[in-house]
């Protein structure tokens, strides 16, 4: 039975710099690389190249010595020319120059038909061999999935809710038959339901009217709306020792590539949107790609900030910095490192403020478009304000009280409140407009690593 | 502002760590900051835009929604001043006359309660606290005009140190340390908070003919004590006073009687209540359930009343409970405190309930204690986390029963 769920609490930060839908030209990046950070969950990395190895797209990198089935590949073909280790020869990052052409690994392909006839051992087998596994990521604890468990449900959320995020229907079109095929895959997977949550006020694309067996639910409201963790919150949450797997959609697209094409293919098109792009628009690249030759002569200034990912979770990176595994987008904002004279009692109608203690007449201006910098506005304090984290997440749970636990280390409050059905970015809300400053998404995770761990 | 800016920057290292003064460097970084939001950026991982508002900000809203009451206070004192001695004065007369009384008491709170912030600031090596912005200035205003400076520095220290600091500081602390101070007064210095002390007489001045200092609550105590007919008896002292309609509805809504300095009117305080609302700083459930707690019980009383049952404070109509004392100050202010008081949203309705039943309880039925509100949003500042516990314990209830494992 599909569900709709209409979601009252939440909140659309509305930016500058929204990327205009057409693919922009630009020179391919020439180097590439996957980082281990990018892997949360992943703590002890094994490399399977040298410098100087050449590699294809889809040749293994390193793998999870926890889980040796789980292998991370190469987004592209070409040279590796750097094993980046950090302390105690900890792996960091393999980088790799890529070939002008792009030659992949050769999978085994599959029909439609023998997709069908698949066992779920020998779907398994083929997307770890391959490396699209790592599209796979597990809740509770949002880390790669481990192919020896067996999900209760596999979510797809196929929309993006976040801050200038990425149209989903145009950077995944043309790719119908790939989502279909992927789907048809992940249906070997789980005994239970392929979960595909849609945007309930957007015209379904043809690839959801296409789809059978599975169950498609419509998602209504603001941000986080399109977050995969509120979407299971709400169709089936998860339980104390329940599994469930979620992927986006561009995981799909991959899996569906996998069988049908026989490569594992990580091409993708990115967003480049902030408001201190010059024009912002889509780019076709590949995952892990290097942002200077993107973002080159489209930047206003020098003193801004480069994020992989949007600007509610995504990371910080160097104007020559690489696209993380998982985002769809490159934002540029500027940077707030200014100290401002009486800045936290003057008026100013160019700030943002979700709470009316601050834009009193913000409610005049629904629509209006803010630049936002990277400035906190304030410093961190205890926690004091109640009552406003829970009115922008769309859960039932008690942010403040969960948050509290963490911080007591309080194992079976965090059970208890709820630490199983939620990761970082349900909680980047609660971080935006925390009067208190305090880095809530952090805490989570904290939270998220000590119950995994007890 | 850029010579400011660099003058700070210059003395900056003084203040540093291993610095000429090192140890005043939290003092340093507050009158900083107060000038100038730091330069802070969000770290690498996470949100990177972080919205507009800050603590200063959000305390500093409740003191705007504050100053309505300061200011009215300050007239009132002047006003009531010159009603006892019967002599005629203007407008700004009365508010200069308020605020020469008043304004000393505001200092001594802020300098007492800020000398304790600085010092644990210093000792914990933490920034200093905006929580103090609004407790430095609750604490004059449920005060008397006429209360001794010496107590209102003692007050504020025991509330900062004890209410406070012992549980870590602003965000930490159980009980409301604005109510604390007034609570530490009550018990130990009761002659100067209670009784007819609410208006500025000073040594040899006059009064006119059959004046009494008593508040409309200590009018009504004593009427109840004397077994007045329970009926109407109590609501006719309060008529019978010795100005025409001091104590009249009207009176007692606008202000314009003796009580603490910020807490006699209602007005005031519901045009705070705006503000405070308006900008979502307090909560309004909370103050909505206070006075519905507080009307329904006085409604409950009137009912056992009319049937001659109890006392004759109990055929006070309902509604006037809401405009005499400090319950609508209370209710405002100091129930609202984000800190003590409920933190779950549907814990706040229980929470303010009570606090308006218990304060109409401890008014009628309790001759020590004149006024209720004090001693009960304390005593339900200590219930708060019960209340919380039963409505989380739903939540983690809910949770637990889809559990498999």
């Amino acid at each position: 039975m599909s569900k709709t769920v209409k979601l009252n609490r939440g909140l659309d930060i509305k930016l500058v710099g929204k990327a205009e839908k057409r693919i922009a030209e630009s020179p391919q990046p020439d180097t590439f690389a996957i980082r281990t950070a990018d892997f949360i969950g992943l703590k002890r990395s094994k490399s399977l190249v040298n410098e100087g190895d050449i590699v294809k797209a889809g040749t293994p990198l390193f793998y999870d010595k926890k889980n040796e089935k789980i292998k991370f590949p190469s987004p592209v073909s070409g040279e590796v020319v750097e094993v980046l280790r950090g302390e105690k020869r900890k792996l960091l990052q393999i980088k790799i120059l890529a070939d002008k052409k792009i030659e992949y690994l050769e999978f085994p392909k599959y029909s439609a038909s023998q997709i069908e006839s698949l066992s779920r051992e020998s779907v398994l087998d083929a997307l770890t061999t391959s490396g699209v596994w790592i599209n796979f990521i597990q809740r509770p604890f949002a880390i790669v999935a481990n192919p020896n468990d067996t999900p209760k449900h596999i979510f797809i959320s196929a929309f993006d809710s976040s801050p200038l995020a990425p149209d989903y229907s145009f950077i995944f079109q043309g790719e119908e038959s790939y989502f279909l095929t992927g789907l048809n895959v992940l249906k070997k997977l789980t005994p239970g339901k392929v979960h595909l949550n849609i945007k309930g006020d957007a015209e379904s694309s043809s690839a959801v009217e296409k789809a059978t067996g599975i169950q498609v639910n419509k998602f209504y409201g603001p941000h986080p709306a399109g977050n995969v963790g509120i979407q299971i919150h709400h169709i089936s949450p998860i339980n104390k020792g329940d599994t469930v797997w979620t992927l986006t959609p561009y995981g799909v697209i991959q899996i569906g590539k996998l069988f049908a094409e026989g490569r594992y293919d990580a091409s993708k098109i990115v967003a480049l949107a902030g408001s201190e792009v010059k024009s912002p628009a889509y780019y076709r690249t590949y995952t892990g790609a290097n942002i200077k030759n993107i973002v080159a002569n489209n930047i206003k200034g020098t003193n801004v900030r480069y994020i992989s990912g949007n600007v509610l979770t995504g990371e910080k990176i160097a104007a020559d910095g690489y696209l993380g595994f998982y985002h769809n987008m490159i934002t540029v904002i500027p940077e707030g490192n200014y100290s401002e004279f009486l800045g936290w009692i003057t008026p100013d109608p160019k700030k943002y403020s979700f709470h009316k203690a601050f834009g009193l007449f913000s409610f005049l201006s629904p629509n209006k478009e803010y630049v936002l910098d990277t400035n906190l506005h304030g410093e961190e304090r205890p926690f004091v304000q109640t009552g406003a984290m829970e009115k922008v997440l769309p859960m039932d749970i008690y942010p403040v009280l969960l948050l509290k636990a963490i911080l007591a280390n309080d194992y079976d409050g965090m059970e208890a409140l709820g630490i199983y059905e939620v990761a970082e970015e349900d909680f980047a809300l609660c971080e935006f407009i925390d009067v208190s400053k305090n880095d809530i998404q952090a805490m989570i995770r904290e939270g998220i690593n000590m119950i995994q761990q007890s | 502002m850029k010579a400011l800016r660099n003058l700070l920057d210059k003395q900056k290292p003084l203040f540093a760590e291993g610095g000429k003064y090192g140890k005043f460097h939290y003092l340093f970084e507050a009158a900083e900051t107060f000038m100038f939001v730091p330069a802070h950026t969000a770290p690498a991982k996470g949100v990177q835009v972080r919205d507009a508002i800050d603590l200063k900000r959000y305390m500093m809203t409740v003191v705007i929604a504050i100053l309505p009451t300061l200011f009215f206070g300050m007239w009132n004192v002047g006003h009531q001043h010159y009603l006892a001695t019967g002599e005629q004065a203007d407008f700004l007369t009365k508010f200069l006359l308020g605020a020469k009384l008043t304004l000393p008491i505001v200092i001594v709170a802020y300098t007492a309660g800020g000398i304790v912030e600085v010092i644990f600031a210093i000792m914990r090596k933490h920034a200093i606290n905006e929580g103090f912005l609004v407790t430095g200035i609750l604490i004059p205003l449920i005060m008397p005009v006429t209360i001794p400076l010496w107590q209102v520095a003692l007050a504020t220290v025991f509330a900062v140190l004890l209410a406070k600091e012992v549980f870590g500081g602003t965000g930490m602390n159980v009980l409301n340390v604005a109510m604390t101070a007034r609570a530490f007064l009550y018990f130990a210095y009761p002659t100067e908070i209670s009784g007819n002390i609410w208006t500025y007489l000073p040594e040899g001045s006059k009064t006119v003919d059959g004046y009494s200092g008593a508040t409309a609550l200590s009018i009504l105590n004593e009427a109840s004590a004397a077994a007045v007919d329970a009926q109407s008896g109590a609501l006719k002292a309060l008529e019978a006073s010795w100005y025409p309609d001091l104590f009249s509805f009207k009176s007692m809504f606008l202000g314009t009687i003796p009580g603490c300095i910020g807490e006699t009117s209602t007005l005031m305080c519901l045009i705070g209540a705006a503000i405070l609302i308006a900008t979502g700083v307090g909560n309004w459930k909370i103050i909505f359930s206070v006075f519905a707690g507080a009307w329904v019980m006085g409604l409950l009383l009137n009912v056992l009343a009319s049937s001659g049952i109890g006392n004759a404070f109990m055929g006070v109509p309902a509604h006037y409970h809401l405009v005499m004392g400090g319950l609508a100050f209370g209710a405002v202010y100091m129930a609202t405190d984000p800190v003590s008081a409920s933190q779950t949203e549907t814990g706040k309705w229980f929470y303010g309930a009570l606090i308006g039943i218990f304060t109409v309880l401890i008014r009628v039925f309790n001759p020590a204690y004149p006024e209720g509100i004090m001693l009960a949003v304390l005593l339900m500042n200590v219930f708060a986390p019960l209340i919380d516990f039963f409505v989380v314990d739903a939540n983690k209830k809910r949770r637990l029963k889809r559990a498999t494992v």
